[in-house]
């Protein structure tokens, strides 16, 4: 080869309009024009959707009719389309990698408003990629066999449904939950929209059922510590934090709760939000999977003094369940797949003041509300205020931590159901007077809508306003002990004050605390707000920029029950269509050393982030081992004999590229 | 200041965070400046110093890196190489008689569109303020392959 790379090179160039995506931009006339002038180019066309059937059958034909050996397509992002046209290539009888893509529609049609300037810009993108083009080489994509074990992080109902989708068609599944159960958020709610289902009674058999599962390996009270690998072979260490209860010899009977030193629960109890108090040897609730109790070392006694009669120990006897030495243990697990399951945590409303969460006992947030009146609840169901009374009048505050340029600006999705859900649950248990304040409605979903009819024709009242303000300072005898609500009611256009017993805020749903610690130990991508990036949008909605991760649940993005189960079911989906297929095929995008031209400096080998270089010492040269490689390229950036090449990124075609988008 | 000068720049983004960003402003439909013309790579990591030489010496008015956030890196740290580099890089410039202002790193990731629209103008204001490179560029010689 010499500067001009393959003088035998026959390109054939394909400008796509995408409909008017990119023609109502870009001259395409005039660019296929253009590029039909380029030299090598044989043979230069325009369509309406080149990835449609048509489309690539212009390609093949072309490729067969006029011999070409190398094929561009100026159309999408090769984020969405490149496999696509690398398998038309491959259907006329070429080598895959021997298709260069060019992006004229999300760099350019879609980001210029000057015609001229677009198609200037298209042009010289257009012009690099048949210069690139001429240094194509053929290259066969590496295949490594997949791994069919599968880790789930997260034991929500996400977690909860894939595991067992996979664990029934007979793939071993890791459960990995850093709480001392599963269930997540779902087993704290009381009932669930529109339907009114328990959520105890649709969550809790699935909770068992995963515990009993001969496929499925529950970790709770664990959390990944460390990934490596790839889409098919990944190596995962898990945590696990010591119970201080042995999980295989405990039987349940916790007899041990009820022997401890503190004869009543003293500390506030995580699983109710500090709303019920517990011991420092617990249950989080009592359906908790697995039925096994747990100490709080930062509570108990024995931990703290060593001093205690140990009465647990004692009752557990013959048992001997009880392992007070018990220590971080750190297991190493091979999978082929990850499912993210990881799910999401309620704004904090302290954040808000103005609505004095934290400062008035009988503000609350919906989830609190939720334990308040579930039967298995704090208060057994009762709707008891912090200070003891009954409330005979309720504000139910939508967008908590939603739709708000001061905190986040996107739509919770679930609030305004959930807030119709307690609206009904409220007025059903209390009798009480129910206010809802809201911003919009926004009830899409099967049901959700005549759910709304529903509390709208029990006498619930909807106020159109976003609340200012609660506070106490009454103005007549009547706001006496009341919560005032400040409001602007936009259908009546008044302000309003309306005195309350009881206020629940609605409160949005985030991303969760550690989303960025988790982000980089899994090497996942992240919006603004901190949900994991699905690799599109509509069309790969529960895949992730990393081959072999799969997103479920509210990870992604807040939704309801329905569409994070549907969700799990699609990752599951994904995962066995990698495990089925048996192997992976990965980019051939490597990097490799000529032998001859290495000095033997050592530069690449302190480069390379996953020590796939060693120094043959014998040859005194560098050695580079395919298998470790992840294709970065630094090590050919900083080689400098030019002996470290990448595939797919050879210098060659780079400096092809830059002169191309110049001249 | 010469506002009629329109430049040329070339962008070196990363396979994973800046050009997808690029690819989000796309799908966002945010306008802004077309002097930017994007080589991919798959890494920041990969961009050779002799890659941003080779683009000035062939008419590029300035150079854009784009690679993700420190801590971000799809490959742990090729950030931080592509980071010491342009340091190095930058200081040698004003060797060739070139503006180390012309060539700009940025982390952009891939949910910053954005930022990416922000960087691409100020950039090109930038260049456009600088005004044409005018490098004297010998006879071309074949590229040692």
């Amino acid at each position: 080869m010499n500067g001009n790379g393959n003088h035998n090179a026959r390109i054939g160039v394909y400008v796509c309009h995408c409909g008017t995506n990119i023609a109502g931009r870009v001259d395409v006339h005039a660019l296929a024009d253009f590029a039909g002038k380029l030299p090598g180019v044989v043979v230069s066309r325009e369509y309406k959707y080149m990835c449609s059937d048509p489309g690539q059958d212009l390609i093949v034909k072309d490729v067969k009719e006029h011999n070409l050996n190398r094929v561009v397509v100026a159309s999408c992002s090769p984020h969405l389309h490149e496999l696509t046209f690398r398998k038309t290539t491959a259907n006329a009888g070429k080598n895959p990698y021997l298709f260069q893509m060019v992006n004229i529609r999300e760099h350019v049609s879609w980001v210029s408003d000057d015609t001229v300037a677009a198609t200037e810009k298209s042009k010289a993108l257009v012009r690099a990629a048949v210069n690139r083009a001429f240094w194509l080489q053929e290259l066969e994509p590496r295949r490594f066999p997949v791994n069919p074990d599968v880790l789930i992080v997260g034991g929500g109902i996400a977690g909860i449904h894939a595991a067992l989708t996979l664990g029934n068609a007979g793939k071993q599944v890791y459960l990995v939950e850093r709480k001392p159960t599963i269930g997540g958020h779902m087993a704290q709610f009381d009932k669930t929209f529109p339907t009114l289902d328990c959520a105890a009674c649709i969550l809790t058999p699935k909770m068992t059922a995963v515990r009993q599962h001969p496929n499925i390996h529950l970790m709770t009270y664990a959390e990944v510590s460390e990934v490596s690998g790839f889409v098919g072979n990944f190596k995962v260490k898990v945590k696990k934090y010591p119970r201080y209860i042995d999980e295989e010899k405990c039987v349940g009977c916790l007899d041990c709760i009820e022997e401890c030193v503190y004869k009543e629960g003293k500390y506030a109890n995580e699983f109710d939000l500090g709303l019920g108090k517990r011991k420092p040897i617990y249950m989080p609730f009592p359906q908790a999977v697995p039925p096994v109790p747990v100490i709080d070392p930062a509570t108990c006694i024995e931990f703290k003094s060593h001093k205690c009669p140990k009465g647990c120990m004692e009752v557990c006897g013959d048992r001997d369940a009880i392992d007070f030495s018990q220590k971080v243990r750190e297991v190493e697990i091979d999978v082929g797949t990850v499912i993210m399951a990881t799910g999401f945590k309620t704004f904090d409303p302290h954040r808000l003041p103005q609505y004095g969460y934290g400062k008035f006992p009988n503000v609350y947030t919906s989830l609190e509300v939720e334990r308040l009146v579930n039967a298995s609840g704090p208060t057994l169901g009762q709707v008891v205020m912090r200070d003891g009374r009954r409330p005979e009048s309720i504000g139910v505050l939508h967008c908590i931590g939603s739709r708000d340029e001061n905190t986040n600006k996107y739509c919770s999705r679930v609030c305004c159901m959930y807030s119709l859900k307690l609206a009904h649950l409220l007025k059903e248990k209390t009798g009480a007077h129910i206010y809802n304040f809201y911003i919009d409605m926004r009830t899409p979903g099967k049901g959700f809508e005549e759910f709304y009819k529903r509390v709208l024709d029990e006498g619930v009242s909807f106020i159109r306003g976003k609340v200012a303000e609660v506070s106490g300072w009454a103005q007549s005898p009547a706001e006496e002990g009341k919560l005032i609500l400040r409001v602007e009611d936009t259908l009546l256009g008044v302000v309003r004050r309306i005195p309350v017993d009881m206020v629940v805020l609605s409160t949005g749903l985030e991303p969760q605390a550690d989303v960025q610690e988790v982000r980089r130990l899994f090497n996942l991508g992240c919006s603004a707000e901190g949900w994991f990036l699905e690799r599109h949008p509509k069309l790969a909605p529960v895949d992730t920029f990393t081959d072999g991760i799969f997103l479920a649940g509210c990870n992604q993005g807040p939704k309801d029950i329905p569409d994070t189960v549907a969700q799990a079911g699609a990752a599951s989906a994904q995962c066995m269509a990698l495990i089925d297929k048996g192997f992976v095929e990965i980019e051939p995008n490597t990097a490799w050393i000529d032998e001859e031209l290495c000095s033997g400096c050592h530069v690449c080998i302190a480069m390379c982030p996953y020590t796939a270089i060693h120094f043959d010492a014998e040859k005194k040269v560098a050695v580079l081992n395919e298998a470790l490689c992840k294709g970065c390229g630094t090590c050919v950036a900083a080689c400098p004999s030019g002996a470290a090449q990448q595939n797919l990124f050879r210098d060659e075609q780079l400096f092809a590229e830059v002169e191309g988008v110049l001249v | 200041m010469n506002t009629n000068f329109n430049p040329t720049i070339v962008g070196f983004f990363c396979n994973w965070c800046t050009y997808l960003a690029a690819d989000l402003a796309g799908t966002s439909r945010m306008k802004y400046a077309p002097n930017v013309r994007v080589v991919r790579t798959m890494c920041s990591g990969r961009v050779d110093p002799q890659m941003v030489l080779w683009a000035f010496r062939n008419g590029a008015d300035g150079v854009l890196i784009g690679g993700c956030h420190p801590g971000d890196c799809h490959y742990q740290e090729g950030n931080y190489k592509a980071l010491r580099r342009t340091r190095l890089l930058r200081k040698m410039l004003p060797q060739f008689g070139i503006e180390p202002e012309r060539l700009r790193l940025e982390w952009i990731s891939a949910s910053e569109g954005e930022r990416l629209r922000d960087v691409v103008n100020e950039f090109t204001e930038q260049i456009r303020r600088l005004g044409p490179l005018r490098m004297e560029v010998a006879p071309k010689v074949a590229m040692a392959a």
